[in-house]
């Protein structure tokens, strides 16, 4: 009897693996494969010579980044903006959440969480098709601007506007999905807490302050630590949506160079010479993320 | 919760309400704004006299739209790819998630397995070597190339693998005494109790290959086979981003290019995910927080 399940619990494993094993597969195709092409940013890649006869020239790509007259500056772009968005994305879900837990009647709660809920699910093409026409020249925004006497603004051909406005249409896409981590954390705080603060007098604010607030400070410095991770992460999408070539000197970033140097000009070497800059920097600065986040709060992505 | 019962705390009520409401107004402002031009007279639209609500309603723009041949070929090879990408996602997020969801005395090779697929979700060669790569494979301008390089989802695995985590281990022991294999054990019991989870994870698979715009952009040669959002992103959104334009010819373009005729490609690109998002909005936030729970 104990033989037999033995031997059930062997072929049990043998299809768990069997399980894994289509995916597995489609993985080493197209993640591990791609990584081999990482040699293009060590050498002077020509697509008529391949990966295994182009000529190795080492770091060369990667000093020349930096004697790049934009090199730095979209470095530097690339982390202005995505800091701006990573502080901005921490406050603004947090208020939010805040402000939705005092709502009392909940059918106004749920209706208003099903309406920002929605701009997470829209694509940067869409909603950096309607920021443009908002902010176009005969756009509403201008319309507005105008009928109080001021006068219009060409807001897509201006360098010093366009990190705010990627930081304030970033928000307006994802504040109201980021609500609902910590919308989950005060859900859990014991209720008996608001309970003997009542009895001490508490009113509603300094709950909010000395309840709410500490119970869900795990919460707050989990996704704090988590974004670390994404300190590279400007936002190709919402940015090549949304930038023209008037915006460079601002708005280029690490990836819209990669894209633009390797898939318009064709210079593979190089683009996969930035590309792989920011894989191992973005690797590193995840993994340290994970450990601070493992270490502090407990957390684990598996 | 405690009761408020005092004038005060009305009041307040009141304001937060209004600041809540106002907010979800904004949010949803652009939304309508491109709906309502859409609907709108061309007149009208260029006076910006449209706001939220059409003003001289009229459908020509959406028939001007029906001419152009092009979209929905585009609209249809996007929803080949929602269902054929979709449902090859689903089938291995199904099959990946069960096992990983065991632990490691169950299946010995679990940790391996996680470890391997967390890499490949941190890391990646870039954009370049990706692209050379679908290329040396033959499959650019085939519907392949938007489906085989995202079949495996990492995200999506690890979420539905903590919402298999918290379906109770005797369901499972019940049905193995029974005589049940791993297959049958996921089909009969794991499944029909993980709808909320099936729901969530459908939803964001849906939207990952009804929104990607991206590898349709690259992988695509010919214009003729690129799936919708490519379409719009190439035809609607990007034009002026394409070479370097002065200040004079971007305000040009904008002048020529019809607004009215814009507003509805793009409405009609959004419209899938409007009629889906509130059927499955109930079950993604549950969803959402079960599959981050630990098991």
């Amino acid at each position: 009897m104990k033989k037999k399940s033995l031997k059930k619990a062997g072929r049990t494993v043998i299809v768990y693996n069997l399980m894994m094993l289509p995916g597995l597969i489609l993985l080493i195709f197209f993640s591990i494969v791609p990584m081999a092409g990482i040699a293009i940013a060590f050498e002077n890649y020509k697509p008529g010579a391949g990966i295994f006869h182009s000529k190795w020239v080492g770091l060369y790509w990667f000093r020349y980044i930096f004697q790049l007259p934009n090199g730095v500056q979209v470095i530097k772009n690339t982390l202005i903006i995505a800091v701006m968005k990573i502080i901005a994305g921490l406050i603004v879900p947090i208020a939010f959440a805040l402000l939705l837990n005092e709502i009392r009647k909940s059918v106004l709660r749920r209706s208003i969480q099903t309406i920002i809920y929605l701009p997470h699910f829209l694509s940067w093409v869409v909603l950096g098709g309607i920021v443009k026409e908002i902010l176009s020249l005969d756009g509403i925004l201008n319309r507005i601007l105008g009928s109080i006497g001021l006068e219009p603004v060409f807001f897509m051909a201006k360098p010093e506007l366009f990190r705010g406005i990627l930081v304030v249409t970033d928000i307006w896409k994802e504040f109201g999905f980021g609500t609902i981590v910590y919308l989950a954390a005060i859900m859990a705080v014991d209720i008996s807490l608001y309970e003997s603060a009542a009895m001490d007098g508490a009113g509603r604010w300094k709950m909010l302050i000395s309840v709410t607030l500490p119970s869900i400070m795990p919460t707050i410095v989990l996704m704090a630590t988590l974004s670390l991770g994404n300190i590279l992460n400007a936002g190709f999408d919402q940015i090549y949506n949304m930038y023209n070539p008037l915006l460079y000197s601002t708005g280029d970033i690490i990836d819209t160079f990669v894209y633009r140097t390797g898939l318009v000009d064709l210079k593979y070497s190089l683009a996969t010479a930035v590309g792989v800059f920011k894989s191992v920097i973005s690797l590193i600065m995840i993994s340290i993320s994970y450990y601070l986040a493992d270490k502090f709060a407990g957390y684990r992505i598996f | 919760m405690i009761e408020y019962k005092n004038r005060k705390n009305r009041i307040v009520d009141l304001m937060l309400a209004l600041l809540a409401i106002l907010a979800a107004l904004v949010c949803i402002f652009p939304v309508l704004h491109c709906t309502a031009l859409s609907f709108s007279g061309a007149a009208a639209a260029d006076a910006g006299k449209v706001t939220i609500w059409p003003v001289d309603l009229q459908l020509t723009a959406y028939k001007k739209l029906l001419e152009e041949k092009a979209f929905f070929t585009a609209f249809g090879i996007s929803v080949k790819r929602v269902l054929l990408g979709g449902g090859i996602n689903m089938i291995l997020i199904i099959i990946m998630a069960y096992p990983l969801s065991k632990d490691k005395r169950e299946f010995p090779q679990r940790n391996i397995y996680m470890w391997f697929l967390v890499f490949t979700m941190l890391f990646n060669g870039g954009t370049i070597p990706w692209y050379i790569t679908i290329k040396n494979y033959g499959l650019l301008d085939t519907m392949w190339a938007l489906v085989l390089p995202c079949a495996v989802q990492v995200y999506n695995i690890i979420l539905m693998m903590n919402f298999f985590k918290g379906i109770p281990k005797e369901l499972e022991e019940a049905a193995v005494m029974d005589g049940a294999g791993p297959f049958t054990t996921l089909l009969k019991i794991y499944l029909p109790v993980s709808l909320p989870g099936l729901a969530t994870v459908g939803l964001f698979v849906l939207l990952y290959h009804w929104n990607n715009y991206f590898d349709g952009i690259i992988l695509m040669n010919s214009a003729s086979k690129l799936p919708l959002q490519s379409y719009v992103q190439q035809f609607v959104v990007s034009v002026d981003a394409k070479q370097n334009m002065t200040t004079e010819q971007l305000l040009e373009l904008a002048k020529m290019s019809s607004r009215t005729l814009n507003a509805a490609k793009i409405v009609v690109t959004m419209v899938p995910i409007l009629v889906v998002y509130p059927f499955l909005q109930k079950y993604f936030t549950s969803g959402l927080i079960m599959g981050a729970v630990k098991g």
